[in-house]
């Protein structure tokens, strides 16, 4: 893997909205001109892909969690952490989902733990940048859903503390 | 299930069975070609010797809604090693949606020594048969193709329409949710832009999966097929026929299934499909 590419344009959106580790992975995306160097590195997101611990959520997991019109049945979980951060977790159904699991597998990474309001702003068009052409249009529309989701999730009001 | 030989089909040397892959994938006039709905899946483990053919990017023209040239049909029979002598044979996920599309867009250019697996990816994996992350490399070939020939099997809408005037069958294999416009998509996939739901009028709603068997993704046999498509819809082997679905995948397994299985003269695949007839202004919609 070559050293990331800095883009210029990139650099004045992405400063301030996106956390730090998934924008150094979006620029080593970006420098990645070889379409079957792409997908071998996808695959390794894949294959990294750890499953929702079942002391978060265990199987048959509930329907609230699963990601709208993902054709590859994939759920998503964001947990409080301290100071305001945010612990994600991820399930994929379907055993041919490759894309989805190397997506939250790259979520999972460069997201979970992050600040909410970090995790608020990441936009669902990285999946683009990610996947770029190694996608269709209804794959891609599905794999920005995992992201709406966890935007979601970071967006949605603190459950509140219950009083004894 | 019979041996493909033994299921009556009209043209049963275009189907194979595992076993058939598995003894002679390494024949050097074979050439086994994987695609898939997933693109990633084949950096995942594929059928050792088989190369990767990315319906999105290999197949499709990247600017307009249209197919690969003859300069991009040749580009991509070189970088996968074949000539016009060497027999493609297709596999893969989704029920070999992907494998009959690719088939169906080889045919376009008349490449005609082709097969599809019967039973696709999912069969052979369930048959523990060995599968490897090692793509295979294949000295480039200087491929010479045809011209793109679209009037035998590729339909437009303008022809649709024509189609749907003269009151000729049409083949809707969409997922009866779809068919009615209850959905604009696949139960659980996104909507790919379609404005308005329902079906192309006079359209019979034959799903693509009750040609196949669930547990298996075998094709049905002929016996089986006939009550589906002649006894039950009352399609002849004789008739001009329409199939089409959301973008031409699904479809293209039906137009398979009656071309090859069925032996039926004139099936049209309208790759256009839902995602264009479900945005043109002012073409006759049925709910």
């Amino acid at each position: 893997m070559g050293e990331p590419r800095q883009r210029a344009d990139r650099e004045v959106t992405d400063a301030g909205t996106i956390p730090a580790k998934l924008r150094e992975l979006l620029e080593t995306f970006d420098g990645i001109e070889d379409m079957e160097e792409r997908m071998s590195y996808l695959v390794s997101y894949a294959e990294r892909f750890k499953t929702v611990p079942a002391s978060v959520a265990a199987p048959p997991y509930p329907e609230e969690a699963r990601v709208p019109y993902c054709e590859s049945e994939a759920y998503v979980w964001g947990l409080p952490a301290e100071g305001g951060r945010m612990r994600l977790y991820f399930a994929v159904g379907n055993p041919s989902g490759v894309s989805a699991r190397a997506l939250s597998a790259i979520l999972e990474k460069t997201l979970s733990g992050a600040l909410r309001s970090e995790i608020a702003a990441v936009e669902p068009d990285i999946v683009n940048r990610i996947f770029r052409q190694n996608i269709s249009m209804g794959k891609g529309m599905g794999l920005m859903g995992i992201v709406e989701r966890v935007r979601n999730l970071a967006r949605a009001p603190l459950p509140s503390k219950s009083t004894p | 299930m019979a041996a493909i030989s033994e299921r009556g089909y009209a043209h049963p040397e275009v189907l194979v069975s595992t076993e058939w892959v598995e003894q002679n994938r390494a024949k050097a006039e074979i050439r086994l070609i994987e695609s898939n709905e997933d693109t990633l899946l084949y950096g995942t483990g594929h059928i050792p010797g088989a190369v990767h053919v990315d319906w999105t990017s290999d197949l499709n023209d990247q600017i307009r809604r249209d197919y690969i040239t003859r300069a991009g049909f040749e580009s991509l029979m070189s970088r996968i090693g074949a000539t016009p002598e060497t027999t493609v044979v297709f596999y893969g996920d989704k029920n070999n949606w992907w494998a009959c599309y690719a088939f169906w867009v080889f045919q376009l250019f008349g490449h005609t020594r082709a097969k599809v697996m019967d039973g696709g990816r999912m069969k052979w994996e369930k048959e523990g048969r060995a599968l490897t992350k090692d793509a295979p490399n294949f000295p480039g070939t200087a491929y010479t193709a045809k011209e793109r020939d679209e009037s035998r099997i590729r339909a437009f809408r303008d022809e649709v329409m024509k189609h749907v005037g003269a009151g000729r069958p049409l083949v809707d294999v969409r997922s009866p949710e779809e068919f009615s416009g209850q959905r604009l998509h696949m139960p659980n996939y996104p909507n790919e832009g379609a404005l308005r739901g329902g079906h192309i009028p006079g359209a019979k709603n034959i799903p693509w999966s009750m040609a196949v068997r669930p547990d298996t993704g075998e094709f049905k046999t002929s016996e089986e097929l006939r009550s589906i498509y002649s006894t039950g819809a009352g399609l002849r082997a004789d008739q001009d026929i329409i199939a089409y679905c959301r973008i031409g995948e699904r479809s293209s397994l039906t137009w398979f299934v009656l071309t090859y299985l069925m032996g039926f003269a004139k099936v049209r695949n309208y790759d256009g499909s839902w995602t264009e007839w479900g945005n043109l202004v002012n073409v006759p919609i049925e709910k």
